[in-house]
């Protein structure tokens, strides 16, 4: 039954009459959602919120059944992230709803504009401890940018709209709706053509950047010698990544990315360094250590991106360009703030610039570039063992840079982050901010919805990948294609490497045996491969990118393989732990790294 | 609070917030100062001039560089109309509370006395003890409630500060409230 050929869209049933009219609430929900251009909802049905599934097929929204609300939520997040409109999951009360919030944390970490719709008792029984009931607005009030209860029909419509206006406007964020279940089953009239939203928001005054931000920025920039663009998640999130090209060409200046920023700058141009942060490239590292001007687009300083924030980058002026003001100075100092949307920013800010070329920096970094491509993996001989990063690299290599690869958190994800060179805007979809495990298999599963004609990849660890592995059961019933590398190294192994390195060696909790990968894919239904040389990769990956159902692919790697060059939790920036040399590997590998343990 | 910038001494701060009077809005504000950590003098919530808002006075200690961030987090916030630091000058503060003193005849006198000084009041009385109430600002309530410790405290109840512009005062706060108020009711 999982033939590539079963549609992505949904199944026109669209038979509700849409003239002005009685409605019900449950009604209005999907009416609603039609009107915002909602194709796809991720969900799972329960007691309170069966009037709304009733309702459904009269709409022309297509509903995924997910085997775990968490996986609804991902796959609502995956499908915002690839993109860019809103994803929406449904859930009912008390257990349906309190699985969304993994989900809806993941998302507001990382800015996500997400719909959720909740079920809720009666509202005669709220606050009675009623079946499945639970405070669903309470608990979810630090986790959205906003929530609603709705307990009348009549504010359904008003309401919902208002809840999307509110995720994507300004920064974006995930907002739930909580409706109970009589205000599904009440009615009102409606009027399709009446779009008024809940409440008119709230004026905002655009604070925080000075009359002569843009003057003295640019002052900056053109004095500069060694300035540095860190474009983070922002310029992703705005589709500002022309006017970045326009900015880096006019100044010069060399990009480094944040985790989430990657592909909003191509990886394959000159000017484009990396990653930076934790497990960022050496060379950008330093570059930010040694630069003399931080040009911040769209990022917050994470602490996975700065280290110690008393030795980060010393001798750089810094400009911090960002839409939400309460990011400005929050870690950070900056000397130029600028609160606007950067798409808008830079185009305002590029024309002031001299034209620069900044060539004795760019030699400089490169020239730390050449150093740090000798202990590249990819250089290190191929000892017929697999290595992540060989598998990501062939990943890479084979699909040529165009897929929307979706992955885990953990050591495949900084691996996918250093040898995936990605060079489209939404092709990476990563838990960044929260780093939740079992995000990837659904998160793609909603990216496969919202990129129907592009190809999909899961790269997860086989840890995470157990998380959420239930969802290949939906991608069976649903038919559609989504291409799963497990990176299987039969540990946990981002916190194996933290034991190693940090905590003497002692592995506790993290061996993990796995099923049969392959046989869990033929149990759903679905392919499954196993790849344990790098030379059996290619003609596996291409057997699998042409099967027409989901695949599973199990690579069998090195089992004790670290990320590196790493910068422990804390330490400053341009310390790092590197890769041992080649000639070195081989007595370190066995040996205590005792050296190599920060203090 | 950023190591990273210059420490400013804190201070203590009052906010005057203009919020919808919708449920769970003072939850959301409480939340988010938990959440992020402020350290919270006192808040009061309370009707204003405007049907269907409230008005919140937030007083809180902290620097510069915070108070800046705390105010930029507040407008992050939906149900919120605006909100304004007051200048310390510029604004008229009350804090109201209520005092149960021991005061029996051989001290009466001179607990009525003080009371009197502060501009209080008994409100109620006992053979052993009163109730005095006073509104004045945080400090004139300490100073009172230090001299009635002499006396001795047997229950303190105050509400913490409200606060608004000083009249003449320019107030960006109720010029804006009433334009949004309109722009809300005209269901644009």
């Amino acid at each position: 039954m999982s033939s590539a050929t079963v549609g992505l869209t949904a199944a026109a049933a669209t038979t509700a009459d849409k003239a002005p009219g009685r409605r019900t609430g449950a009604e209005m929900i999907w009416e609603v959602l039609e009107q915002e251009g909602v194709d796809v909802v991720f969900g799972y049905p329960g007691g309170a919120i069966m009037p709304a599934y009733d309702a459904l097929p009269k709409y022309a929204v297509r509903h995924v059944l997910v085997r775990h609300e968490q996986g609804a939520a991902h796959m609502a997040d995956g499908y915002a992230r690839a993109s860019g409109r809103v994803g929406v999951a449904i859930a009912t009360s008390g257990p349906g709803a309190t699985n969304l919030v993994t989900g809806i944390a993941t998302a507001m970490l990382d800015s996500i504009p997400c719909v959720f719709i909740t079920g809720q008792v009666s509202s005669h029984l709220i606050g009675t401890d009623g079946f499945q009931e639970t405070d669903v607005t309470g608990v979810t009030l630090p986790i959205t940018k906003h929530n609603w209860l709705v307990t009348r029909a009549a504010d359904v419509g008003p309401v919902l709209r208002e809840a999307f206006v509110v995720a994507r406007t300004g920064r974006p964020g995930p907002v739930l709706v909580d409706i109970t279940k009589d205000a599904q089953q009440g009615s009102c009239d409606f009027d399709p053509a009446d779009r008024r939203l809940a409440r008119v928001p709230h004026g905002r005054p655009a604070r925080g950047t000075s009359a002569d931000a843009y003057e003295r920025a640019a002052a900056l920039i053109d004095v500069a010698e060694r300035p540095l663009i860190l474009a983070g998640h922002g310029i992703v999130q705005a589709g500002a990544t022309a006017e970045l090209m326009a900015f880096v060409e006019r100044t010069g200046a060399p990009v480094a990315s944040t985790l989430l920023g990657l592909g909003g700058f191509p990886a394959t141009h000159p000017r484009a360094l990396g990653m930076m942060g934790m497990h960022g490239e050496a060379w950008v590292n330093r570059a930010v250590q040694e630069a003399d001007l931080l040009i911040a687009l769209g990022m917050r300083f994470d602490d996975r991106v700065t280290g110690n924030l008393k030795t980060y980058a010393p001798r750089a002026r810094k400009i911090h360009v960002d839409l939400d003001s309460s990011e400005i100075g929050k870690n950070v100092a900056v000397d130029i703030a600028i609160v606007d949307d950067v798409k808008r920013v830079l185009a305002a800010l590029t024309p002031r610039c001299k034209p620069a070329d900044r060539g004795p920096w760019i030699a400089r970094i490169a020239n730390e570039k050449g150093d740090a491509a000798v202990r590249d993996i990819q250089q290190l001989p191929d000892t017929g063992k697999l290595h992540a990063a060989h598998v990501i690299h062939d990943l890479w290599r084979l699909t040529e840079g165009r897929a929307v690869v979706v992955t885990d958190v953990g050591q495949h994800q900084m691996w996918e982050a250093q040898y995936y060179k990605h060079d489209h805007a939404r092709g990476l979809v990563t838990s960044g901010g929260l780093g939740t495990m079992g995000f990837a298999l659904p998160a793609a599963i909603g990216a496969r919805f919202a990129r129907p004609h592009d190809e999909v990849w899961v790269i997860a660890g086989d840890g995470g990948f157990q998380m959420t592995a239930a969802e290949l059961s939906t991608c069976a019933q649903e038919g559609i294609k989504v291409n799963i590398a497990i990176i299987n190294n039969g540990y946990l192994g981002m916190v194996r490497q933290w034991q190693e390195m940090f905590y003497g060696g002692r592995y506790v909790a993290t061996p993990m045996r796995s099923p049969d990968f392959v046989k869990l894919a033929e149990a759903h239904g679905l392919t499954g491969f196993r790849v344990t040389k790098r030379s059996e990769l290619a003609a596996v990956v291409a057997a699998a990118r042409s099967a027409p159902g989901t695949v599973v692919i199990d690579f069998r790697v090195e089992q004790e393989d670290s990320v590196y060059p790493m910068v422990p939790s804390g330490a400053d920036l341009g310390d790092m732990i590197r890769r041992p040399a080649p000639s070195v590997l081989v007595e370190t590998a066995a040996d205590s790294d005792e050296d190599e343990v920060p203090r | 609070m950023s190591p990273a910038l210059v420490p400013a001494r804190p201070r203590l701060r009052t906010f005057v917030a203009t919020v919808e009077d919708v449920p769970g809005v003072l939850n959301r504000v409480a939340s988010l100062f938990r959440r992020r950590g402020y350290n919270i003098t006192s808040l009061t919530v309370g009707q204003s001039e405007l049907s269907g808002l409230s008005r919140l006075t937030i007083v809180v200690a902290c620097d510069d560089a915070t108070a800046a961030r705390l105010e930029a987090n507040l407008w992050k916030l939906v149900d919120l109309v605006e909100v304004h630091e007051l200048a310390a000058g510029e604004a008229v503060e009350r804090d109201l509370a209520l005092i149960k003193v021991k005061a029996d005849k051989t001290t009466r006198a001179q607990v009525v006395q003080a009371v009197e000084l502060f501009a209080g009041r008994v409100v109620d009385v006992a053979p052993d003890e009163l109730v005095v109430e006073i509104a004045a600002t945080r400090e004139r309530v300490d100073d009172l409630r230090r001299v009635l410790e002499t006396f001795g405290v047997v229950a303190l109840v105050r509400t913490g500060a409200i606060a608004m512009p000083r009249a003449g005062v320019d107030d960006p706060t109720r010029t804006q409230s009433q334009s949004q108020s309109q722009k809300s009711a005209s269901g644009t």
